[in-house]
């Protein structure tokens, strides 16, 4: 079982910061306010993710970032038994999910589905983003994770 | 043939094929350079040609053996070509022999070696996470969240594949099972004498779902080459052509995009590649008569195989039987070696190799008659590539 003392998985992976060029900042300094930030073109005004340095559809330079609803849908999902990384030793299994965002043009995100890694997922279920803050991260971080709409608050 | 014409079918054929012993991982008693030279060496003995005759050099996956220092080692008299598929995994395998055919066509140089090398002892190993502190950019979207192997990379595709068309479990299991089957009758196969049964690969621990571990591809040392050369060469050489009938690579938009967000997510990546390798070879896959097709995980190879017109993705669980897909009586013989699964990891050149045998007549599980043989590199990566041989000009 995966340790639930306030992150998911436990610690030891890397940390993430952002890109060369800063061009991921505002999604990691967004999820520190427990807000979920994406990319959005300024041109055409579609979301994209993960950031790229040009619109991938109408090629506008000029890309700012939108606050989305922090909310989704379950696209796929897998069961992680065997672990590949020395932190993740005894933290198997773990869930993780990819989630689609209708609100933002269905752009997806990978994150960990919280609760019992041995539960059945089900594609298209609804989940809500949970924002997990690793103060003790160097540097400190914040996680997008999700939970189960119908689990509730 | 007009000169004019743009296509490579018929004018390049694979003469030459070779190996070194295949060792499990980190096995190898010699450095990678070393088992390299040997594949290459025993290429050219086995089409007759002296090692002065090579020229041009392809391969992919960022093979660590540049090709000025194999000339080099070799003592080439004058190197004419050089060339790397970018990329990773094998999905550049059939795309190295595309280049290699090409420079034959346009006379940038005469025999052109497409080898692969790999010595994980020496070197590091796959399917391990590296040690990072921190990580930044698409690594960053995916590895603070416990994915970052190639399994739980493509588990997530194979996942929604099975999702959308209702695959079961036993799809995957009938290409493992094909392999292993194939690799009962190849002395050269690591898992030689280890058959495996549907019994143990349900009882197989699952390394991420949906793949048990028999659904994941060995690791081994060794390397392979072959030598591509005019198809006009070719008819004075020692063995019969596997002539080059058409190759493809490249990808689908949007396949490398961040953190899963191709626009097609479940798929194999080979739906823009496999029509025009059908139109450039003038043939559809009910023509081909025996399949290699690159097992990095089992669910790559059920959908490459649905994305080659071999069977309907609603028709999935009925099609991938291991009766069907094993030689020779099968409808679709398929990685007649064992390939990545059960022959060996060389990055799916072995099943280049296996796919020139079955031309020859000389697997260990030949299929009888054969003209058109069919190889799949790299699904789910990008670029992908595959390769039509025949042979016949
Ligand atoms: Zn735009």
């Amino acid at each position: 079982m995966a340790p639930m003392n306030g992150s998911y998985l436990p610690a030891g992976l890397p940390a993430p910061v952002p890109a060369a060029g800063d061009l991921d900042a505002e999604h990691w300094a967004a999820a520190a306010r427990h807000e979920l930030a994406v990319q959005r073109c300024n041109g055409c005004g579609r979301h994209q993710w993960g950031p790229e340095w040009v619109c991938h559809r109408c090629r506008s330079f000029d890309l700012g970032w939108a606050v989305v609803a922090p909310g989704g849908t379950i696209y796929s999902w897998e069961r992680v038994w065997h672990p590949v990384h020395p932190a993740l030793a005894e933290a198997c299994p773990y869930v993780v999910v990819l989630v689609e965002l209708p609100q933002a043009e269905s752009i997806r995100m990978v994150g960990n589905l919280l609760g019992d890694p041995t539960a059945p997922v089900a594609i298209g279920a609804e989940v809500d983003a949970v924002f997990e803050d690793h103060p003790d991260g160097e540097p400190a971080y914040t996680l997008v994770q999700w939970r189960l709409r119908s689990a509730g608050a | 043939m007009a000169s004019d014409e743009r296509t490579i079918k018929g004018r390049a054929a694979i003469v030459g094929i070779g190996e070194t012993r295949y060792y499990k991982r980190a096995q190898s008693p010699h450095p990678e350079l070393r088992l390299c030279l040997e594949a290459i060496m025993a290429a050219a003995d086995d089409a007759g040609l002296s090692v002065d005759d090579l020229d041009g050099f392809a391969s992919y996956s960022n093979d660590r053996n540049d090709p000025s220092l194999i000339a080099s080692a070799l003592g080439i008299p004058e190197l004419r070509f050089s060339n790397m598929v970018w990329g990773g995994g094998g999905g550049g395998g059939s795309a190295a022999v595309g280049n290699a055919a090409a420079a034959v066509a346009a006379g940038y140089a005469d025999h052109v070696v497409v080898f692969r090398a790999l010595a994980q002892g020496q070197f590091g190993r796959f399917g391990q996470a590296p040690p990072l502190r921190t990580v930044s950019g698409p690594m960053a979207y995916t590895m603070p969240y416990g994915l970052m192997s190639p399994a739980q990379m493509f588990a997530m595709r194979v996942q929604r594949f099975m999702h959308e068309h209702g695959v079961g479990q036993p799809a995957l299991r009938a290409v493992a099972l094909a392999s292993y089957h194939h690799a009962q009758s190849n002395p050269r196969a690591i898992m030689n004498g280890r058959p495996l049964t549907p019994e143990a690969y349900d009882a197989s621990r699952w390394i991420v779902e949906p793949f048990h571990l028999y659904d994941c591809c060995m690791e081994n040392d060794g390397a392979a080459a072959v030598i591509v050369t005019s198809a006009e060469r070719a008819a004075d050489l020692r063995q019969p052509p596997a002539h080059v009938w058409a190759a493809a690579q490249g990808s689908a938009e949007g396949q490398a995009l961040a953190a899963h967000n191709a626009p097609d997510y479940a798929t194999s990546n080979f739906k823009t590649l496999a029509p025009r390798l059908y139109a450039t070879a003038g043939v559809g896959p009910a023509d081909i008569d025996v399949v290699q097709s690159y097992e990095n995980f089992t669910g790559g190879v059920v959908m490459a195989l649905v994305e080659h017109g071999f069977c309907a993705p609603e028709q999935v669980n009925d099609f991938f039987t291991p009766e069907n897909l094993s030689a020779p009586g099968g409808r679709l013989p398929l990685n007649t070696s064992g390939g990545n699964l059960a022959e060996c990891y060389m990055h799916g050149l072995e099943l280049i190799i296996e796919a020139v045998r079955q031309v020859r007549g000389t697997s260990t599980s030949q299929v009888t008659d054969v003209e058109l043989s069919l190889v799949i590199s790299g699904p789910m990566v990008s670029p992908v590539s595959n390769l039509l041989l025949a042979a016949t000009r």
